[in-house]
């Protein structure tokens, strides 16, 4: 009984704010957006790439924070998405449901299948695996040329208006009206992961994180939730990964590559990995900070990499995380 | 027929031992240190742009001795600084250190050196083929195989046969235990780490060599360097050695018959070798998990 | 309780962070409204950082130069120019992004981009989309001024085709029709090696090669199939950093006393990268900077060498005249909306200080691809200073180009 307690109380802090209101003033900064952030010197696209990277993060989330495994290659499963859809709606057929569709059903079923493998392993073994995993498929891509556009990538597709019967919602401007389309894209998969992890499975998933040895002692069966927990992810992340492709209009091999795997980890650390929204806080944050200092200098990954190994010794706990130290000891 | 049987071997065995001197120096962080070095690839080439600033002064030779050697210094002053504090956390903050160090570092190279490609200049009999028959076969090819085969064979015996080297073999398979037992284990892992970063600054020169000199030369060697310890096993460095040559070999061998796909057959080898035998070819069960 | 203490300390860094970091986006939309009269922005994304990025470091160096002097001459439409560069990191989805933000956030007037073919056509169907101007100073694959030509986009670089085009004669005529190939397995190598093999076939040519990974760095395998194969000439197609160690294996292995070595292009940034015996064989360069006989060049390159201490290379020259062909068109459209700088452009000679070579250097209407001169000739070891080339021959770049339909371009113009 008190582990369960103790686990619950490690994830929500004692909300000084109920649950709603915090609720409702995310979803209307997330709705405002084309409203204030050109004001502060952003643009909507900057937020596009806000949320699906953040989306991304979030699925990886659910393993690494959620479940306390790391992986170090989820990038492929985002990569694998985008290819999906790019290459559905070259060669397949114009509809971007259908699109979104493969891509996820691709990547999901990468990383599913993937997670059989790998499932025995723990720690940097695991992750050492992820990450050879994420870099064949990133070989694949660039070398596959007829299929895929190889080193040069995917084009010669574009976002196809969406029919809803007599309704049609077209997308294929870009602008405004494509971020209120990517929002309600990731807020119905947020929805989703929310009831997930407020599930009984989802309880089971920090159990594990908590104390695997313990987990396995109350009965849980350890190596399918991780699993189950992996494949999830990977299922969100290519989803995240389909909208990356509709946002561009393009996959490159480079949405492959683990540099954009570590990205996604750094984001889910630097918010707040034990959190639900911290991916997303550290996403914006991430994509905000190389946008600007990239416009600076042109020495803009020393910088990156000094935030990276800055928040790794002084903020491990990411941003959202600092909150619950606070009301925790 | 006989000139392309004997390319096919020799070119594998050179690629081969070049894997495996980058491998093993990352597979001896990662076996002590629990810590998958990201910035190992940058270590190389921060030790080949090192042989080429010190060139002019000491000439090849000299850079060739000294240059591994401060790569190694400043993978002490990185373990000490950085490294050191994360080894008892969540494998994570490793892997992002590290990974964000890789960063600094290649931009850091870029940054002193330059984004144009340097070309490091060989001794003259060097850079000549060993016969006219064997046009392929240059004697910087052979000096390469030399220097892996007496480096590798000295990194084997001073495991085997110094006291340090049994500490660090020991640390591998119980670290507690090497603690308890009295051994400064701090000293030890900044020791080992830097071991590793010699290999890659060895490495290195010995690259920049071959292949010129570029801040993003380590990128490309840093993951056949994974899987060659993936599928030699992890936690063997003879299993990190096998596996590179491994590797080098069905690397040459597929770039004869099918060039383009010469960097994916690494790939499909690491996939069998993860379906069939996920311990890696000579691992030890429960090695990592 | 010392760690809440700690935790604090972090805090308030963090939020003193976060509030220095909102002052200078916040305060910067201001400040440049403060300054007075708008400059005419250009936005220019190029890869800086990656495996590219000396060769994108050339052209904006190049742009920046003429920046600074079109500004002193009055600059465009009797207002300063204003170039911003933004790093697209080798990576399409940066590039794609920056290209928002510098034509949503910024406003910028024209779009230069990329020395990476895929991120330059990424790029093109957003300015197309916006209606912004582009040119893509440095980005070879054909189908940019090819099958995906777009009636915003110039390109000024030449195409695979006019390149092969102009070196084929030279080598045949020299050396013989029997050729082996080395070429990078992606879509430049693919498209330069079509090239070559149509033009070699014109004339009855026999060839043999291999199809190599971008990034091979081991070449013996296939130098020995070459030796085998016993070419007159071997064709190094490879690009950047590759390029170099094919030729330092190349000459390590002593094939240049068996065969000849040749190519398209081997630009002077990976020359100087080169060992000097392995300086050797017979390309084009897109510009060169050694044209003692035409005064405006001596000039450009004597005032280049004293602003920026280095010699001009090709790159230098594309951001050079992607800079002052916005000059140029602007003034003869009297506009800097797109459609109309891009009818101004249609066709339009560069005078002989932009052009900065004899004969005549237009864009051609039907494709918008600019037709500079192709110089052939042979790389040596510097015999002064970045005196690696001598040029044979000028090749018009019209001539070696084909026609327009050749190219599969069917330009559309907005109503």
């Amino acid at each position: 009984m008190t582990t369960v307690v103790t686990t619950a109380s490690a994830t929500a802090p004692q909300p000084a704010v109920p649950r709603w209101v915090v609720l409702v003033a995310i979803w209307t900064v997330l709705i405002a957006v084309p409203f204030w952030l050109p004001l502060l010197g952003g643009y909507t696209a900057l937020a596009g790439r806000v949320l699906v990277f953040g989306l991304a993060a979030m699925g990886l989330n659910m393993l690494l924070g959620f479940t306390g495994v790391l992986s170090f290659g989820h990038a492929a499963y985002f990569g694998l998405g985008a290819y999906g859809a790019g290459l559905t709606l070259r060669y397949l057929v114009h509809s971007t449901p259908l699109a979104m569709l493969a891509g996820t059903l691709l990547g999901g079923l990468a990383g599913t299948l993937f997670g059989l493998l790998i499932v025995r392993r723990r720690g940097v073994y695991f992750a050492m695996c992820t990450i050879a995993f994420g870099q064949l498929w990133y070989y694949l891509a660039y070398s596959w040329n007829d299929f895929t556009g190889g080193f040069d990538g995917l084009r010669d597709f574009h976002r196809a208006p969406i029919g809803f019967g007599p309704l049609t919602l077209d997308i294929t401007s870009g602008g405004d009206k494509f971020y209120f389309f990517l929002l309600a894209i990731f807020a119905a998969a947020i929805g989703l992961m929310g009831l997930l992890v407020r599930s009984p499975f989802g309880h089971t998933l920090r159990a594990i994180r908590e104390n695997e040895r313990r987990a396995r002692f109350l009965g849980i069966p350890v190596e399918r939730q991780i699993w189950l927990s992996f494949s999830i992810s990977c299922f969100f992340t290519a989803l995240a990964g389909t909208l990356y492709a509709l946002l561009n209009n393009f996959a490159d091999p480079l949405a492959l590559h683990y540099s954009l795997s570590g990205y996604f980890v750094v984001m889910c650390v630097m918010g707040g990995m034990r959190t639900f929204w911290g991916p997303l806080v550290g996403a914006a944050v991430f994509v905000s900070l190389q946008d600007y200092i990239s416009s600076m200098t042109v020495n803009w990954m020393s910088f990156v990499g000094a935030t990276f190994v800055l928040v790794v010794l002084f903020f491990p706990r990411g941003l959202l995380g600092m909150r619950q130290l606070r009301g925790q000891s | 027929m006989t000139q392309v049987i004997l390319f096919n071997v020799t070119n594998g065995l050179i690629i081969g031992a070049f894997y495996v001197l980058m491998a093993l120096g990352l597979s001896l962080i990662l076996n002590l240190s629990n810590v998958i070095n990201f910035a190992h690839g940058n270590f190389l080439a921060l030790g080949g742009y090192l042989a080429f600033t010190l060139s002019p002064t000491l000439g090849y030779w000299g850079a060739l001795l000294v240059s591994p050697l401060l790569t190694a210094l400043i993978g002490l002053i990185v373990e000490r600084l950085m490294i050191r504090r994360v080894y008892n956390r969540d494998p994570v903050y490793s892997l992002l250190l590290t990974f964000g160090f890789a960063f600094v570092m290649q931009d850091f190279a870029r940054f002193v050196w330059g984004p144009n490609g340097l070309p490091l200049g060989l001794p003259d009999f060097l850079a000549q083929p060993i016969s006219a028959e064997l046009f392929f076969i240059t004697w910087y090819r052979v000096f390469m195989v030399a220097v892996v085969i007496v480096t590798v064979t000295g990194l084997f015996a001073f495991l085997r046969y110094t006291r340090v080297g049994l500490r660090i073999r020991a640390g591998t398979l119980d670290l507690e235990t090497v603690a308890s037992l009295g051994v400064n284990v701090r000293l030890l892992r900044t020791f080992n780490f830097s071991v590793g970063c010699m290999l890659a600054g060895l490495s290195g020169v010995l690259a920049a060599g071959q292949i010129g000199l570029n801040p993003n030369m380590g990128d490309d060697l840093l993951m056949p360097s994974f899987i060659a310890i993936i599928v030699g096993g992890v936690g063997s460095l003879m299993g990190t050695l096998f596996g590179g040559l491994l590797i080098g070999m069905a690397a040459a061998l597929t770039t004869v018959f099918y060039p383009s796909a010469s960097e994916a057959v690494i790939y499909a080898i690491m996939m069998l070798v993860l379906l069939l035998r996920p311990r890696g070819l000579m691992g030890e069960e429960g090695m990592m998990s | 309780m010392s760690k809440l203490s700690t935790s604090v300390g972090r805090r308030t860094i963090l939020k003193a962070g976060v509030a220095l970091g909102a002052s200078q986006v916040i305060g910067a939309p201001f400040v440049i409204r403060a300054l007075g009269e708008e400059p005419v922005k250009i936005g220019m994304v190029n890869p800086l950082t990656g495996v590219l990025s000396a060769l994108a470091q050339s052209e904006v160096d190049g742009a920046k130069y003429a920046e600074a002097e079109i500004n002193k001459k009055g600059g465009i439409l009797g207002r300063q120019v204003q170039l911003l560069v933004e790093d697209s990191a080798n990576d399409v989805g940066t590039g794609v992004q920056k290209t928002r933000k510098l034509i949503d956030r910024d406003k910028v007037d024209v779009i230069f981009g990329d020395v990476n073919s895929g991120i330059a056509y990424a790029m093109s169907q957003v300015t197309n989309d916006k209606k912004v101007f582009h040119i893509v100073p440095g980005g070879h694959t054909d189908p940019i001024t090819g099958s995906n030509c777009k009636w915003n986009v110039f390109r000024v670089c030449n195409t695979t085709t006019m390149d092969a085009n102009a070196v084929t004669p030279e080598l045949v005529k020299r050396f013989g029709k029997k050729w082996f190939f080395i070429t990078p397995d992606y879509a430049y190598g693919h498209t330069l090696q079509d090239a070559f093999v149509k033009a070699l076939k014109k004339v009855g040519g026999t060839f043999e090669g291999d199809m190599l990974p971008i990034n091979n760095t081991d070449f013996s395998a296939t130098l020995i199939k070459a030796k085998g194969y016993k070419p007159n000439v071997l064709l190094n197609n490879m690009g950047g950093l590759t390029q170099i160690n094919c030729m330092k294996q190349f000459t390590q292995f002593g094939m240049q006393k068996d065969m000849a070595l040749g190519g398209a292009l081997f630009e002077l940034e990976s020359i100087k990268g080169c060992p000097p015996d392995a300086q050797t064989g017979w390309w084009t360069m897109e510009w060169w900077w050694n044209q003692p006989k035409v005064p405006e060049v001596v000039k450009f390159v004597a005032d280049f060498r004293a602003a920026t201490k280095k010699t001009p290379s090709a790159r230098d020259w594309f951001g050079y005249v992607s800079m002052h062909t916005v000059r140029l068109a602007a003034a003869k459209a009297k506009s800097l909306e797109g459609p109309k700088l891009a009818v101004a452009l249609e066709g339009m000679e560069l005078p002989p200080d932009v052009a900065l070579q004899p004969g005549k250097v237009a864009y051609r209407a039907g494709d918008h691809e600019l037709m500079p001169n192709i110089f052939v000739g042979d790389v040596h070891p510097a015999k002064a200073k970045d005196d690696y080339f001598t040029v044979a021959e000028l090749v018009p770049g019209e001539q070696a180009a084909g026609s327009v339909e050749d190219t599969g371009c069917k330009m559309t113009h907005p109503a």
